[in-house]
């Protein structure tokens, strides 16, 4: 049973490479670097701020994206292009396939910023000549990165199950918009009355909060960033991509496939 | 046991906006395949075929009904590993090369790492695909996927092989391999079960055949016996030029050439054609029995029950 | 079927238990950050960046932050705080992304400008708003007014604030009042009539909630105020005639033949205690009081309430 979902998260992982998804990091590279230099040149006393921000808000969407297209591809191009047929006729689980999938997926993300990561720091150096103790929060500024791709990852394949390529991008990315202000959406709950709380509360909670992720602009600031939101941070993204992905299993275990 | 028990396998579809339309794509079927016999189902496009074997797939879930592979219900995914499947026009990975594909399906069916590189490159060779290690899937032609399907479908040495179409996308050379591997695949004694809507590979390799037309069950036999059950004709060739009243009464179809006369008649007007043409004096040369080929079946079964409605087989 | 029924029983107590799992956390998480997302604003290097950054979409941010700001000094003022430096940010970067929301600039006098804990206590801030917002709309004599306003009520620039009154009546579709306090703030500045009137215009001009109910808390102190005033005024005149306190309220009432047991807003009648002080009932009620008060009185529940 393992073996098969590392199989298939190995396969979707081989996928994801050949599809020349990793090719973005050479837009990356050339995004990074091009800021890092032209920020030593003009010289304005915020370099490394800059490079901190650029660079990390670029893994961060990057990531998304690509997230997001491969992600909603997982399901709906396999369906649509039948390849999931030779899949399902030999003994693999449905649910099976769809952990696989989440996992080669993600590895293909972590893969992916992990290599950013490298140039994130590269460009510091670059442009501080040095590293100081307070960057290795920048580290923790790219898990908290890797666990909104966790999230991201688990929705896509979500509506990957049931929904077309297209739709499923939409949906994917609104709810990367709206997870993104889920803090003022729960402010909202807070001040609307009767029903329309309980559905606007209902539905603030259900919305990833990728805000609470988002330590970018503190970590570039040096702010420390408590070892208790580290903690329950990434238990909610355990917890959401757990959800998500039950969520998943249940829709694709009953689907019909055309 | 049987290889393959359909037991009532229903579908319905709800189709319309609202999805209220009931449309029946296969009617309650019950049917029964032997293991080690090669079994073709035939039908027009769109007859229920394809909904049939994606039903026992488990790709689609049944209205009603049930089945029963190898004697296991169709649902138990260790039935699985015994089962090999080749989908309508199939379509793979495309940047995986066919090797990295053969050893993916492999894995996910439980072949031993061992063997595992082996059986791939055996296989490869069965379906006449040798030299293709390095080649990535996306530049593979139409009749090299549907090799590639194959093998996927063989590769794990089932008992039970499900092929929707096998021939398409091959040219003439192509069709006689596949024809000759089932052949092999049959003598290897596995049980091959075949959809198709050319009839004459289906005469010449199956044991048996089933008819399926608009979801139901149209015909079911042994080749010979289907084709024997429809009124057989004979053809009575003798000299002459002209042809007598006698045999013109009997309906038969004439055909004059030169100073040769055949005639086509009903076998059970065989004893009045020779009568008439002794009484004539003419000089018979020939009786021989025209073999009615299963198109001629397929084309008056789905006729009939097209003017008969609501009549079963 | 069974197996699948299996899976789907599975998958659906999975589902369950992670989104019950995943909603305590997360109500976890915002305990540990109540205000997080707000301290980013400390971050911006300017909001003329973000303006620039929201790539067209400006209005929407402006709401969003303008929300913010909102719960941002709800949520505070809830907890009686003792600052709120991030009200000034908040605001600052509302009306750059949108310069036309009035009702940012209105908050801003209200709230930049009282003492902690009404407001930040940062009555100059308030009055940069101010002229930001009347710089990009001119033409809007609520901004004129709120401006007077803060003159008035929190720097006690009498002039700067008849001087603000006088340049939003000149605006066309002013309210009438403007010429009149401009007027007012000349003679009577201190007087408790005018107070009055400035509250009444403020509860008149805004939409906002907290600022109509800020106002109106004031109107009720400020009735307070004046009730205490007049009555301490008539124990004095009670202790001129008879040379003692008097010895309850009702005897004051009838002695000064006051029209009868003064209540204050709420109802309850006045105290006059032993020593010749009038109090009111429930301190707590009148939080803007600065009269009838017990000695030694420290406000203790929230200023008011955010409904």
């Amino acid at each position: 049973m393992k073996a098969r979902v590392a199989h298939i998260a190995s396969n979707t992982f081989r996928e994801a490479v050949r599809d020349r998804v990793l090719y973005n990091l050479i837009a990356f590279a050339v995004l990074l670097s091009g800021a890092a230099i032209l920020v030593g040149q003009i010289s304005i006393d915020i370099e490394k701020l800059v490079v901190i921000n650029l660079g990390l808000t670029a893994v961060s969407l990057f990531g998304i994206v690509i997230a997001i297209f491969i992600g909603i591809g997982l399901v709906s191009k396999e369906i649509d292009k039948r390849t999931l047929y030779t899949v399902l006729s030999r003994p693999v689980r449905r649910w099976e396939f769809i952990i696989g999938k989440f996992f080669g997926l993600a590895g293909t993300l972590v893969v992916n910023t992990f290599f950013m990561a490298i140039g994130v720091f590269s460009a510091l150096f670059y442009v501080s000549h040095k590293f100081v103790r307070a960057d290795a929060l920048i580290l923790v500024a790219l898990y908290f990165i890797v666990l909104e791709f966790l999230i991201i990852c688990s929705l896509a394949l979500l509506f990957s199950s049931f929904s077309s390529p297209l739709l499923s991008a939409v949906f994917a990315f609104s709810l990367f918009v709206i997870g993104s202000f889920a803090e003022d959406l729960r402010g909202f709950a807070g001040m609307a009355h009767g029903f329309s709380r309980w559905l606007v509360t209902g539905a603030a909670y259900l919305v990833p909060n990728f805000s609470a992720f988002n330590v970018i602009s503190s970590i570039a600031h040096q702010q420390p960033v408590a070892g208790q939101l580290i903690w329950h941070n990434t238990l909610y993204a355990f917890f959401y991509a757990a959800m998500a992905l039950s969520a998943a299993v249940l829709i694709f275990e009953h689907r019909n496939l055309k | 046991m049987p290889a393959i028990e359909i037991l009532g396998l229903e579908k319905t579809y709800l189709v319309g906006f609202w999805r209220k339309r009931p449309k029946c794509a296969l009617s309650p079927l019950r049917l029964t395949v032997e293991d080690g016999e090669i079994f073709g189902f035939l039908g027009p496009n769109g007859a229920g075929k394809t909904t049939t074997l994606k039903l026992l797939m488990g790709l689609v879930f049944p209205t009603s009904g049930s089945a029963r592979l190898l004697g296991r219900e169709w649902t138990d995914p260790e039935v699985k590993a015994q089962i090999g499947f080749l989908p309508e026009q199939p379509y793979f990975y495309d940047h995986l090369t066919a090797y990295e594909l053969l050893n993916y399906y492999a894995q996910l069916s439980g072949v031993a790492a061992k063997e595992r590189s082996r059986r791939v490159e055996s296989t490869l060779q069965r379906v006449g695909l040798p030299d293709v290690k390095g080649v990535q899937l996306r530049k593979f032609s139409k009749g090299m996927l549907q090799r590639v399907g194959i093998a996927q479908a063989i590769l794990h040495d089932p008992r039970l092989v499900f092929f929707d179409e096998p021939m398409s996308g091959l040219d003439p050379m192509g069709r006689r391999e596949v024809r000759d591997l089932m052949e092999q695949l049959k003598h290897e004694g596995k049980t091959v079960f075949f959809s198709t809507h050319i009839l004459s590979d289906a005469e010449a390799l199956c044991d048996r055949v089933a008819i399926i037309h608009k979801g139901e069950l149209r015909g079911i036999g042994a080749v010979a016996d289907l084709t024997s059950s429809v009124q057989s004709k004979v053809e009575v060739i003798w000299r002459g030029s002209q042809v007598p009243a006698s045999i013109k009464a009997l309906g038969a179809e004439c055909h004059v050439t030169g100073d040769t006369i055949r005639a086509i008649v009903d076998e059970t007007q065989q004893d009045a054609a020779i009568d008439a043409l002794r009484r004539e004096r003419m000089h018979l040369i020939a009786i021989t029995p025209v073999r009615t080929s299963l198109e001629a079946y397929f084309v008056e079964k789905l006729r009939r029950t097209e003017t008969m409605a609501g009549t079963t087989v | 079927m069974k197996q699948r029924r299996k899976v789907s029983i599975v998958a659906g107590a999975c589902l369950v238990i992670f989104m019950a799992a995943s909603a305590v956390m997360l109500h976890r998480i915002d305990e540990l950050r109540p205000q997080a997302a707000l301290e980013e604003v400390l971050y911006l290097s300017s909001p003329k960046v973000l303006k620039r950054a929201s790539l067209g979409y400006d209005g929407l941010l402006a709401d969003i932050y303008w929300t913010r700001a909102v719960q941002y000094f709800g949520g505070r003022h809830h907890a009686v705080a003792k600052s709120y430096n991030l009200l000034y940010p908040l605001l600052d970067i509302t009306t750059h992304l949108d310069p036309q929301l009035v009702a940012a600039y209105q908050f801003g006098a209200s709230f930049l400008a009282p003492a902690p804990p009404e407001g930040a206590g940062q009555p100059e801030r308030a009055i940069q708003l101010m002229e930001y917002g009347i710089q990009n709309n001119p033409n809007d004599w609520k901004l004129y007014y709120d401006l007077g306003f803060v003159y008035y009520m929190n720097l006690k620039d009498y002039r700067k604030a008849a001087d603000a009154f006088h340049r939003g009546s000149e605006v066309p579709n002013a309210h009438p009042f403007l010429r009149l306090l401009a007027a007012q703030m000349a003679e009577h500045s201190g007087e408790f009539d005018t107070a009055r009137m400035m509250w009444s215009a403020t509860y008149q001009s805004s939409q906002e909630q907290l600022i109509r109910q800020n106002a109106l808390e004031h109107l009720r102190a400020l009735r307070v105020d004046e009730d205490v005033t007049h009555l301490q005024e008539a124990v004095r005149r009670f202790g001129e005639r008879t040379g003692r306190l008097p010895a309850n309220m009702s005897e004051l009432v009838s002695s000064e033949r006051l029209p009868g047991i003064p209540l204050d807003p709420d109802g309850h009648a006045y105290r006059l205690t032993p020593e010749g002080r009038v109090e009111v009932r429930v301190p707590d009620d009148f939080p803007f009081a600065t009269m009838g008060l017990p000695p030694g009185y420290k406000p203790q529940a929230k200023p008011h309430s955010q409904q």
